[in-house]
């Protein structure tokens, strides 16, 4: 805005320069002077119903709450005048009449905006003797912990629910004295932004449920993280004390996560206190893994990898930190070995010369809201990435369109201007249509008939800016590489950016790091080019090391994964967790840290490096992955492992890589065919459940417990449960290439006619093989 | 003249029965000392000697882990773990007070909402074994029981004045 158009006004003599429109808190906030109020949030629209930020205004007649009162030029307020002062003393002796004196037994004491601003503007004894209101508690679910007494009415958590969560959840009935706050029908809440409402709360009534009664804020100390559990690294602060982290809370950065926090972020932290902590070095001696001290183990795994040499293959964690990722590659490579992967989650590897250097977003995270037309292709944003969604929904409340193709009628939080639902084998020929409609090149595919492609296509040429996004399913779909193909031409075609959204919390980094077969650190091309990650499995490599990978879950193909674990002469495995594969197959298991136990760095999907120190010790023996793989480095005899920090890995990488900046350009492609052909008999839809993302998560018992967590269930729809003689709930046997596991049958129209929906990573997938394909249902 | 008194009374030896004066009076006196541990002083109901958790006559515990004794404590002397007991709510599970590094400044006393942590009037015991002086919450609370009735009363005798 133009510096003229800029208004002075003064408040408590001070003069402040302001912007039209502005509120006056907006203004007051800006230049540090307190003004209490707890209805008002800088995110959320105001409702100006507590009354507490009431300030004196000259010639108002009487006082007037900052939060919605809009500045105007030459303004005289007083904060702290006699008349404010009255103002605001009398709106907090209202407000806690009905508050509870229970601070004591309340998980919010000690951080409390009521305690806070009753020490500033409340009186020192209460005249109030009559009776104080009580509500009743409703359950919301395992997040959330309510005690609805201490409820102040400010109302932050309704607005949150419908301006940002797009759910409303959460509501106020009746007035007045008789108002309450809570869900209308009794169930648990379901969005994946749900435990904002701790934050916003200004009182006690939403605390955290995971964390109740554990400990107090003043118990805790604070350390800056950045979340793993996908690629917008959102970041938190994880709280600890006595060496345990107690609770993760946001942490503002207005570039990445604004002041919000998924679900997955804030309560992941609770796999860290799982049973299933890796605590020391275990060795197969015959049978059984023993313990075993460090040097033993290292000494062991160094010699296994030195004789495997050229057939060593690397799998590596998505969500693994950039130096691990980096001496993962350079110890992989150092032996002799190019056979080394991070995309366990993919199963197409065609045309691997035409990959993008280093796959990214393809915007920033805000450019996304300015989006007027965005083409999610197999994207469940809304649960894959929470807080890109909430960017993309911003961007339909700016006039935007979001389209979508995909598998399955994934509720969105927004009106999508188009769902297009196809069957995962008939995706690529709906892309194709949408790639003919915009005269693009259809890659050799034979379009799929439909007035959508039309529809989706107009969104996109009208589109000022734009993006093809390849989200979660897309990536693990076994034509990716024709969707990429196919979204790249549309996007060229109606001059909009390609953007990929892969799960994982470092795939960008992956990629700088050169955790991928065929490319150096850097993306830089090398002459040959090793195994992928399906390769690798298929094989036969010699010795296979794992990093941070659970073998059940982690994979494309957890049928081809455990004949892979079982043919191999050794497998080695850096990994916080135990998992019965591991257990079953592993001859070498070394403890490695987890999130907030050493220091790292993580790329996110608009290319963020973003740096994290450790909030606690690593349990037991375990060390940070990247320490042992220096150590194992040094045995090994390999030039340059003498790392004293996890930041001179880092600088080694990035001077290696100081050219590498993100770049979506796919390059000329090989002729493709589609692999997954339409057959007969109903087909699966895989991709990855939200709440099974990685071993962390999956750990985490209060999100394994909320309605986004897969129970063991298929999804089908009523037309094919007709046919195969089903009904909702009823138990079945799934069959797929030659595994066999027992099901229940949930209904669920979201699901197209003959698919059935079952990610994985979700208890039970590991029984079977990828994620797609041609699958039975049988009656049990 | 001056050398003349000090002679006399030298002579007579004054100053011994001047002292053995006072001697004889004490004799004769009330006897003011205690044969500790037979006999002992009155305690001012005010006493701070070991701690103790307190129960309310139903039996519940009246701790409710608020942690402001373990804020408050200036020697640190305090551990206290909590979480949600099986009927919701907030109880302490572990609570630990290190004896050696108490200074018994009775904050943690002052500090608590619900009258649960106080120091009874208990000054005689003593550790044999290392470890011993880390009272845990189940002897804290056993104290507690045993002194009930005392503590309750010098509750009382103090409250006028809270």
């Amino acid at each position: 805005m133009a510096e003229e158009q800029n208004i002075t006004i003064e408040v408590d003599g001070q003069q402040l320069t302001a912007v039209p429109g502005q509120m006056l808190i907006e203004v007051t906030d800006a230049a540090g002077i307190t003004v209490p109020r707890f209805c008002y949030h800088k995110k959320l629209s105001v409702a100006a119903n507590c009354r507490m930020c009431l300030v004196e205004v000259e010639k108002a007649p009487k006082p007037l709450p900052a939060c919605a009162t809009p500045v105007a030029d030459g303004m005289k307020v007083f904060t702290r005048s006699p008349l404010a002062r009255e103002a605001q003393m009398g709106t907090m002796e209202f407000l806690l009449i009905n508050h509870p004196l229970d601070c004591p037994i309340c998980d919010q004491g000690g951080e409390c905006e009521l305690q806070d601003v009753a020490m500033g503007y409340g009186s020192d004894l209460s005249r109030y003797s009559e009776r104080k209101r009580v509500v009743r508690d409703e359950d919301i679910g395992p997040l959330i912990a309510t005690e609805m007494t201490r409820c102040i009415h400010c109302t932050r958590c309704v607005r949150f629910g419908s301006e940002i969560a797009g759910l409303r959840e959460l509501g106020a009935t009746g007035r007045g004295e008789h108002m309450r706050i809570g869900v209308f029908v009794e169930h648990a809440v379901s969005s994946e932004l749900s435990g904002n409402v701790i934050d916003l709360c200004p009182v006690g009534a939403l605390t955290a449920k995971p964390s109740r009664f554990e400990a107090r804020a003043w118990e805790m100390t604070q350390h800056p993280g950045v979340s793993p559990h996908d690629g917008v690294g959102a970041n938190f602060y994880l709280h600890a004390r006595r060496n345990a982290v107690i609770r993760a809370v946001p942490r503002d950065n207005e570039a990445v996560n604004e002041t919000w926090l998924s679900d997955r972020d804030r309560f992941g932290y609770e796999g860290l206190n799982s049973e299933d902590r890796l605590l020391q070095p275990l060795m197969r001696q015959g049978d059984v893994l023993k313990p075993a001290d460090w040097q033993q183990a290292l000494r062991a795994a160094a010699e296994t990898i030195k004789s495997a040499a050229g057939q060593l293959g690397t799998l590596v964690s998505p969500s693994a930190s950039l130096e691990a990722l980096y001496l993962a590659q350079k110890l992989t490579r150092g032996v002799g070995s190019n056979h080394i992967d991070h995309r366990l989650r993919q199963s197409d590897f065609r045309d691997a010369a035409a990959d993008p250097v280093l796959p990214w977003l393809g915007q920033t995270f805000a450019a996304l809201s300015d989006n007027d037309a965005t083409l999610l292709i197999g994207s469940w944003l809304r649960k894959d990435q929470p807080l890109l969604n909430h960017r993309l929904r911003q961007a339909v409340h700016n006039g935007g369109q979001v389209i979508a193709i995909n598998p399955i009628a994934y509720d969105f939080n927004y009106e999508l201007a188009e769902q297009w639902v196809v069957a995962p084998s008939r995706m690529v020929r709906a892309l194709a249509a949408v790639a003919a409609a915009l005269g693009a090149d259809t890659a050799g595919v034979e379009p799929a008939e439909g007035t959508e492609a039309g529809v989706i296509a107009k969104h996109l040429k009208a589109a000022r800016q734009g993006s093809v996004l390849l989200g979660v399913v897309a990536h693990a779909h076994p034509d990716f590489k024709l969707l990429r193909r196919l979204a790249a031409n549309i996007a060229a075609a109606a001059d909009v950016t390609l953007g990929f959204a892969p799960d994982g919390g470092n795939t960008t980094g992956a990629w700088l790091a050169g955790a991928v077969p065929h490319r150096g650190p850097g993306g830089k091309a090398l002459a040959q080019a090793g195994l992928d990650a399906i390769g690798i499995l298929a094989g036969n490599c010699k010795t296979l090391l794992l990093m941070g990978v659970e073998p059940e879950f982690d994979s494309a193909n957890p049928a081809l994964m455990q004949s892979a674990l079982a043919g191999a002469d050794k497998v080695i495995a850096l990994t916080p967790f135990k998992s019965p594969w591991l257990e079953a197959h592993a001859d070498i298991l070394l403890p490695t840290a987890s999130l907030g136990e050493g220091a790292g760095t993580l790329m996110n999907l608009q290319g963020d490096r973003q740096g994290y120190a450790g909030a606690v010790a690593p349990p037991g023996e375990a060390r940070p992955a990247w320490k042992v793989l220096r150590v194992l480095g040094n045995l090994l005899d390999i030039d340059g492992f003498d790392y004293l920090g996890p930041d001179e890995v880092r600088d080694e990488l990035l001077t290696s890589a100081v050219e590498a900046v993100p770049n979506n350009a796919v390059g000329q492609s090989e002729a493709m065919s589609p692999e997954l052909a339409s057959q007969p008999g109903p087909e699966r839809i895989g991709g990855v459940a939200m709440y099974s993302v990685d071993a962390l998560v999956r750990r985490a018992d209060a999100l394994q417990r909320t309605p986004d967590a897969w129970t063991g269930a298929v999804r089908i729809n009523d037309r094919l449960a007709a046919t195969l003689g089903l009904a909702d709930g009823d138990a079945a046997m799934l069959q797929q290439a030659g595994q066999a596991l027992s099901v229940t049958v949930r209904i669920d129209q979201r699901v197209p006619d003959d698919c059935l929906w079952l990610p994985t990573g979700v208890p039970g997938s590991e029984n079977l093989a990828s994620g797609f394909g041609q699958v039975s249902l049988i009656k049990a | 003249m001056k050398n003349a008194i000090t002679y006399f009374r030298s002579l007579f030896l004054f100053e011994l029965l001047k002292g053995l004066s006072l001697t004889g009076r004490y004799l004769f006196a009330r006897k003011v000392t205690l044969n500790y541990p037979e006999e002992k002083a009155p305690q001012s109901p005010r006493f701070r000697g070991l701690h103790a958790l307190r129960r309310y006559p139903n039996g519940e515990e009246r701790c409710i882990a608020c942690k402001l004794c373990e804020a408050v404590c200036p020697a640190l002397a305090i551990t206290i773990e909590a979480e949600p007991r099986q009927d919701g709510s907030r109880r302490t599970t572990r609570y630990d007070i290190d004896l050696f590094k108490c200074i018994y400044c009775g904050f943690c006393e002052e500090s608590c909402p619900v009258d649960s942590i106080v120091e009874t009037r208990v000054h005689e015991y003593h550790f044999e074994e290392r470890g011993e002086n880390i009272m845990t919450k189940d002897q804290l609370l056993a104290i507690g029981d045993k002194h009930e009735a005392q503590l309750a009363a010098d509750r009382a005798a103090q409250a006028p004045y809270r």
